[in-house]
């Protein structure tokens, strides 16, 4: 039990003075994956074929390497925003919260650095 | 971490019955929601038959014809009966709203009478709003500002910036806003709430006030504004057609704004 007001615990540690950066970087992030995925449907439905050597051309062509490089960070990015969100709004307990947010935030790097590898080994041709 | 089952005094059970007298032709049956934590027990569903022709329209009405003269154990909060004092918002057949606004007739079937959601229950119908209120309190819902005031006359605004105060400032703290709210339902001791978020945008856009910065510095926060996700029960369940979900996203650009 404590004795605490109600204004105390509500006041608590006081305001972050952050989000604004998280909630802009959601917006942005949703834009450019409004025109990457778009991009990147049609880039589908106008591929020849899926078999592995016209699948390795299509990554290997200068624009579509940066654009599949974009689309991967900004996928992993958007994905890490929100699954913050999602932690924050349902994980209560504090350690355990930390947890996810660190496990959250390593496994969208990895994510995200293993396509970037992936997509300039075969863009580079290496 | 999440619960999946409810805690034994949240559990709700089967009440008592109470039938109209004899005589009675035109019938309305309320179920309402009763919890006494006095008595250790679980709270229950009690239904009593209300003679509709000896009732107001209202279901504060029936409320208060139950409690004169079927049950005087029911506890309700309730003043003005007309929509100004916000003293009994209740969750009506799966609403928020004002008893006393609330049309009988605008139900079908059994009426289905339960407290404001997610708060913890005093008795019956009655939430505890001290949280709340806590949370009112807590945006400085008074003008700030460092320009003394002109010592003949009011702090004067025009017609257009008194405009933008008008529907915030009508706001009458009923809670069916916050309590509707599920990012509130989750989070509601860091997460201030639509209704406390709409009482600070009514100062953030009074053109006389001083303090904007700092009310913003205060809000930029995680949890005590951007636990908001345009849900946009908040809005849909003001008795008073206001839009706390709005006054929430111009807040948001505001701090944007500021950035760049």
């Amino acid at each position: 039990m404590s004795l605490r007001s109600p204004l105390n615990r509500v006041l608590g540690l006081g305001s972050a003075k952050s989000g604004t950066d998280h909630f802009w970087g959601q917006r942005v992030s949703g834009i450019a994956l409004v025109l990457l995925g778009l991009w990147f449907a049609v880039s589908l439905v106008q591929m020849p074929g899926f078999s592995h050597a016209e699948t390795l051309a299509f990554i290997a062509m200068p624009l579509n390497s940066v654009l599949l490089l974009m689309l991967s960070v900004t996928v992993a990015y958007h994905s890490y925003l929100g699954v913050q969100v999602v932690i924050e709004d349902y994980v209560h307990g504090h350690g355990l919260k930390l947890f996810s947010l660190i496990v959250s935030r390593f496994v969208h790097s990895l994510l995200a650095v293993a396509a970037i590898y992936a997509i300039l080994t075969i863009g580079l041709g290496a | 971490m999440a619960e999946f089952r409810l805690p034994k005094n949240s559990r709700i059970t089967k009440g008592q019955h109470f039938a109209a007298a004899s005589g009675a032709s035109n019938l309305r049956q309320f179920a309402v929601y009763r919890y006494d934590p006095s008595n250790g027990g679980q709270p229950r569903m009690d239904t009593y038959d209300v003679d509709m022709d000896n009732c107001g329209p209202m279901v504060l009405d029936a409320l208060i014809k139950i409690k004169n003269e079927i049950d005087p154990t029911l506890t309700f909060r309730r003043s003005c009966r007309e929509g100004i004092c916000g003293s009994c918002a209740m969750n009506i057949d799966g609403g928020n709203t004002l008893a006393c606004t609330r049309a009988i007739d605008d139900s079908k079937g059994r009426i289905r009478v339960y407290p404001l959601p997610h708060m913890p229950v005093v008795k019956d119908l009655v939430p505890d709003l001290t949280n709340f209120y806590a949370q009112y309190a807590s945006v400085k819902p008074w003008l700030q500002t460092r320009t003394p005031p002109p010592p003949d006359q009011e702090r004067l605004q025009s017609k257009q910036d008194q405009e933008l105060i008008n529907e915030p400032a009508a706001c009458i703290l009923c809670a069916c806003c916050s309590t509707s709210c599920p990012s509130y339902w989750w989070n509601s001791d860091r997460y201030l709430g639509p209704a406390a978020l709409l009482a600070s945008y009514r100062w953030l856009v009074d053109s006389r006030d001083e303090a904007t910065g700092e009310r913003l510095d205060e809000l930029e926060d995680p949890f005590r504004l951007y636990r908001c996700h345009t849900i946009m029960n908040c809005t849909q369940s003001c008795p008073k057609g206001l839009n706390p979900a709005q006054a929430i996203a111009e807040t948001k650009k505001m701090l944007v704004e500021r950035k760049f």
